[in-house]
């Protein structure tokens, strides 16, 4: 359903003559077009020609495209492998940093969030789509109604909430909101199964299997494209998330890599910032969410689509 | 990002569903036991939304008519945050400037992203190509705003040496007043660009492509047909697309945070900066909810101007 409806291929369109002789207009657009994906690359580029840099050669080489001074003591050193002597040497701060920790809080923070997000919307979505019971559709236009409320609105109230329970600076505390449901995933998911046959549930009810058995065994394997597809989106958002856990998870041992690469950032020595270690740690902090894209980029990208609207 | 992925059958309105209806009827009395499991169904997201959701929502409101300092409970003070927001010069300048920034990031970003994906449509269905342009979209706003952070900086980011190549001045892009937030604005319109294409991709996608054959026929050029059939029967989609992205764009906060903190001076505190300044830096939680409140309703009150004026509930195609 999200997936959008494979595009008509357009050179069947009758408008064969200028593929041969080239006009102003198309090749115009050529230009336009590879200019964009140029500035949009490029910076990507960037931040790897940069960590390989040797912070202290980044000055005299800023006209080179290439790493100055090529060296992976940048990722040493945010990694927290190197000793102090050599990250001030290669023009670190010597502060200590260690972007494995971040690393694993990101991971530990977005994959709880994503499991319990998609896993509770989805119950709900079924109660919502498939189970007959009073109140049901008041209750549902209150959950969409919630799409319309801006984060910022909640978010003050909530930071007082976590804060009451105790739970600043804890990992729970970080993922605790968004955790049991998101609007926006149980509309997603109660689309789909509204699509689901009837036919196939009542089977295997009547075969004896209870309501919950139906759900696991039966209505998320059936959509699991839709699934996977949502939680990879609520990963991502997950990942990519700043304001949130700024609010609640600044000290060290539960500071996730967006959180971390911010506070990095202010360490740096005015006038004279690690550039070189900065882009190491963007790198690090992008890398896995750029492998999660090459391998299910597809995916993704059809994901995104507005033929919802009529 | 998820907001506003929409699945693309929109199925029965909110209300009672009609394959509900008639499923209803036709177990009729197996309906009644379906409490229970519903229940248990729907109850921890249900916690969720009342906790996380409604709650805060209501206490949101309450906060702003107090003072509240987080340390101590909150003290109730009428309408007072209300009225001396209105005569807090930092408040007009927040507002202002977010302002400024909206209609920089949503300009620009609104005509590239049209145009790449007129491009898309017309020009190359590349697989590639959409996925290298959606691939800033990503990545987090921190890693984005650091990159070009150091690709802006003054002394020996490549950007300020690409000016100085072609004989121009360098610009102080996050330094100086003028440039602070038209340079933030294009970051993230970097960022977004591909994204809003897309959307705007799958809109054109929509629009039957023997509209585009007859034209052409009678002799329509691309430029000509874009006019006249491609930007008319892409207005809702355009209309729902702006709607959402103006809503983001007010919120405005990531890339301020790291780069350039709401300086130089206050060139660059947008709303939700002073907001989170106001609550956590000067720990005053009933002024910034007041704060709150007056975005939630300028944001309400914008999307649906929007919405009006770009009649988006209504479709040219039929």
């Amino acid at each position: 359903m999200a997936v959008l409806p494979v595009a008509a291929d357009p050179t069947t369109v009758p408008r064969r003559r200028r593929l041969r002789r080239p006009s102003l207009g198309r090749t115009a657009a050529w230009v336009f077009m590879i200019a964009s994906l140029l500035a949009t690359l490029f910076p990507f580029y960037w931040m790897l020609r940069t960590a390989l840099s040797n912070t202290r050669s980044l000055a005299s080489n800023a006209d080179s495209f290439l790493p100055a001074d090529i060296t992976l003591g940048a990722f040493e050193r945010v990694l927290g492998l190197s000793t102090q002597a050599e990250a001030i040497a290669q023009g670190g701060s010597g502060a200590s940093v260690n972007f494995w920790l971040y690393l694993k809080n990101s991971l530990i923070v977005a994959t709880t969030t994503t499991v319990g997000q998609v896993f509770f919307c989805a119950m709900a979505a079924y109660a919502f789509a498939r189970l007959t019971w009073p109140g049901r559709d008041k209750l549902f236009f209150a959950f969409i109604t919630a799409l319309m409320i801006p984060p910022i609105f909640t978010t003050l109230p909530n930071f007082v909430l976590i804060k009451d329970l105790g739970l600043l600076n804890t990992y729970l505390g970080i993922v605790l909101p968004g955790l049991l449901m998101t609007p926006f995933a149980v509309f997603f998911l109660r689309q789909f199964f509204l699509g689901i046959p009837r036919e196939i549930e009542e089977a295997a009810m009547i075969d004896g299997a209870g309501r919950f058995r139906v759900f696991l065994t039966i209505i998320l394997p059936m959509s699991s494209a839709p699934i996977s597809t949502l939680a990879l989106l609520t990963y991502i958002t997950s990942w990519n998330d700043y304001f949130w856990p700024l609010l609640v998870g600044k000290e060290e041992s539960v500071r996730v890599l967006t959180v971390a690469l911010g506070i990095f950032r202010s360490q740096t020595p005015q006038g004279s910032p690690d550039w070189a270690g900065l882009m190491a740690a963007t790198l690090i902090a992008a890398l896995p969410i750029l492998i999660l894209y090459l391998v299910l980029g597809r995916k993704i990208i059809n994901s995104i689509g507005f033929s919802g609207i009529k | 990002m998820s907001t506003t992925v929409t699945p693309s059958r929109p199925g029965p309105a909110p209300g009672l569903p009609r394959a509900g209806r008639t499923a209803q009827r036709r177990r009729g009395q197996r309906s009644r036991s379906d409490l229970l499991p519903a229940l248990l169904f729907v109850g921890p997201a249900t916690i969720g939304f009342l906790v996380f959701y409604v709650w805060p929502a209501l206490r949101g409101v309450y906060y702003s008519f107090t003072d509240f300092s987080v340390l101590s409970p909150p003290t109730w003070v009428g309408t007072e945050n209300y009225q001396d927001l209105i005569q807090d010069e930092l408040v007009w300048n927040a507002f202002g400037v977010t302002a400024q920034y909206v209609l920089i990031n949503i300009g620009a970003q609104t005509v590239l992203s049209l145009g790449l994906a007129v491009l898309m449509h017309r020009l190359t269905t590349s697989m590639a190509v959409r996925g290298a342009l959606l691939l800033p979209f990503l990545v987090a706003n921190v890693v984005v705003a650091l990159t070009w952070f150091w690709m802006l900086d003054y002394q020996i980011g490549i950007v300020n040496g690409g000016l100085d190549w072609l004989g121009m001045d360098r610009i102080a892009f996050f330094g100086d007043s003028q440039w602070a937030i038209p340079t933030i604005a294009m970051i993230n319109v970097w960022r977004h660009m591909g994204y809003t294409a897309l959307l705007i991709f799958a809109g054109l996608q929509t629009i039957p492509t023997h509209l585009y054959e007859a034209a052409s026929l009678d002799g329509s050029g691309e430029v000509r047909s874009f006019f006249t059939i491609t930007l008319p029967l892409l207005r809702p989609v355009l209309a729902m697309v702006l709607v959402i992205t103006v809503t983001g764009s007010f919120q405005i906060f990531d890339t301020v945070a790291v780069t350039t903190a709401g300086g130089p001076v206050n060139a660059t505190r947008v709303v939700y900066y002073y907001i989170y300044e106001l609550a956590f830096v000067r720990f005053d939680f009933g002024y910034a909810s007041a704060i709150s409140v007056v975005l939630f309703l300028v944001l309400a009150s914008v999307a649906f101007a929007q919405i009006k004026l770009l009649r988006a509930g209504e479709s040219d195609l039929s």
